[in-house]
């Protein structure tokens, strides 16, 4: 696979007026192959946010860089070209629209590349239909869901066309019912589209859906493996401040009291199947 | 309840006049305002009246509606009609007592200037009823365009007109939620002077602006993520294009103009 965001040797600080800058990156080094199902996982100020930052330009390292496709964000010629490469989703879905329709709020991201008309209306309705949101094309957003809203962003992002998407906790404010409409799109834009997908969160569930899970703390990466491995690991995730899966958790205890489940299981519906498989056993 | 606000007060319809393009709209609400200003008798201000009648019965747009615009208009309408009936001293007297003196002219310039606010009101709503705030946005962008050369930045001024309009309902949702959270904390908006209940809702007003200015750091970050750099090289979705009923209607608003002249030229002047 190849590289396709690879951050090298990053440190990272806000800087407070007054106060000494706190580092929240610190020798930070993570690459994101093409095509792969990442998910950040950490709790809240472990520094996962500002990797979703430093992934398009938004924020720069100050030591260190971050390099997209090889081009380095830090350089100002590149910028556009990695902002449409990289899209960027964040949590609040109202404060990323734009525009008074939902339609004219997904052809603000081609409107900027400076696209076509004819070719942008395709993009916006094909987008639209992705997530699907087409049917409310012509609604104002402040009538929609938070998961509805937070879908036309994903529409937004995804008629610029990117190679990847950064969703820095897309679910945070949602309902059940938007975050797992949230997450079947995002999961359905990684599968069909083989678009990269960066997904920030502190959800286990989600995190366990994806195809790699970087564990972060402090602003290290404390655990980078595939999400059953780092699940196993319930001890280290719980001294960062994380969970396992309710499912991995129920599946401990079940083990503990002797009935016989696998210690790796990630869903609910494993569980399940490996609860039935148990019992015919007996 | 808050889903239910409609921005601006378009009434939505598939009429004639919701199909015209946006900037001719304005441009003949402009004119029709030189236009009924140039009237000078009561002729030349029935046709007036006759195209504003006609053009609100092809909107489609209910009486009620436009009862409801002139309603906050009333006050000044009848105070122009009062100043005008008591300082015109024209035509015969028709009655006379201490310093008033009531005269034909005097009555006839009242009838005449509150017709003629009348039907300037009726017709800037007629174009707010028809077009929809996002397609005056980008009319008025369009149509100041040429500022361009003026080293006007035409396209920010209509971005924040925009945004200004996308965060209306949000802000409205907020000021709710920031208003029920301070009565749950016994907060107290409805008693008390005026000036104590200005003073209470500066407990809403503070987290308001807080949070307005949070939203637009996190929107201005959305924005330069979806390659926002400004109105240089940017297309649009939504073309703009005239079509034969633009045409139409400006021919009509021509001969409407000629018609008014013709007849302030032969008819006389009451003004």
């Amino acid at each position: 696979m190849n590289d396709f965001i690879r951050f090298e040797n990053v440190s990272f600080a806000y800087e407070i007026e007054g106060e000494a800058a706190k580092p929240v990156l610190e020798n930070f080094s993570l690459t994101v192959h093409e095509g792969e199902f990442l998910a950040v996982l950490g709790h809240n100020g472990c520094g996962k946010s500002t990797v979703a930052k430093l992934c398009n330009g938004i924020e720069f390292p100050q030591k260190g860089r971050v390099l997209v496709r090889g081009l380095d964000t830090a350089s100002e010629e590149h910028l556009l070209a990695i902002r449409q490469c990289v899209g960027m989703v964040f949590q609040n879905p109202d404060n990323q629209i734009v525009a008074t329709i939902v339609e004219d709020d997904v052809a603000f991201g081609p409107e900027n590349l400076g696209v076509e008309p004819a070719e942008i209306r395709k993009r916006v309705d094909a987008a639209l239909r992705r997530v699907g949101m087409y049917d409310f094309r012509r609604f104002e957003p402040h009538k929609l869901s938070g998961g509805q809203k937070q879908r036309v962003a994903i529409a937004g992002v995804i008629a610029m066309q990117p190679a990847c998407i950064v969703l820095d906790e897309p679910t945070a404010m949602l309902d059940p019912r938007g975050r797992r409409d949230v997450m079947d799109t995002v999961k359905m834009l990684n599968r069909e589209q083989g678009i990269t997908v960066v997904l920030i969160t502190h959800y286990m569930d989600e995190a366990a859906q994806a195809d790699r899970v970087v564990v972060m703390d402090h602003g290290r990466i404390l655990l980078d493996d595939t999400p059953r491995r780092v699940f196993a690991q319930t001890q280290t995730l719980l001294r960062a401040g994380l969970d396992v899966p309710q499912a991995t958790a129920l599946a401990k205890e079940l083990r503990k009291n002797g009935v016989d489940v696998p210690a790796d299981v990630l869903t609910v519906d494993e569980l399940a199947d490996a609860l039935v498989r148990a019992a015919q056993q007996n | 309840m808050i889903s239910d606000i409609t921005i601006g007060q378009y009434y939505s319809g598939t009429s004639v006049l919701h199909r015209l393009d946006a900037r001719v709209k304005i441009l003949l609400t402009v004119l029709f305002i030189v236009i009924i200003f140039l009237c000078k008798n009561f002729l030349s201000l029935a046709l007036m009246f006759a195209l504003t009648a006609v053009s609100i019965l092809l909107s489609g747009v209910p009486f009620r509606m436009f009862f409801k615009s002139l309603k906050p208009i009333l006050p000044i309408i009848l105070f122009t009609a009062v100043l005008n009936i008591f300082y015109i001293k024209k035509g015969t007297e028709l009655l006379s007592f201490w310093v008033i003196t009531i005269t034909t002219g005097g009555l006839a310039t009242a009838f005449f200037m509150a017709v003629r606010i009348i039907c300037l009101i009726m017709c800037s709503s007629l174009l707010t009823y028809t077009t929809t705030p996002t397609d005056l946005t980008d009319a008025i962008e369009r149509l100041l365009s040429p500022l361009k050369v003026l080293h006007i930045q035409v396209h920010t001024l209509a971005m924040m007109m925009t945004l200004a309009l996308r965060f209306i309902p949000t802000l409205i949702e907020e000021i709710e939620r920031i208003t029920n959270a301070q009565k749950a904390r016994g907060a107290d908006f409805e008693s008390g002077r005026f000036m104590q209940r200005v003073k209470a809702m500066i407990p809403v007003l503070v987290p308001l602006f807080v949070s307005a200015f949070r939203r637009a750091y996190e929107l201005s970050f959305a924005m330069s993520c979806r390659c926002y750099h400004g109105g240089e090289g940017r297309t649009r979705m939504k073309q703009m294009k005239l079509h034969l009923s633009d045409g139409v209607s400006f021919l009509l608003f021509a001969l409407v103009l000629a018609g008014v002249i013709v007849l302030n030229h032969f008819f006389g002047k009451l003004i």
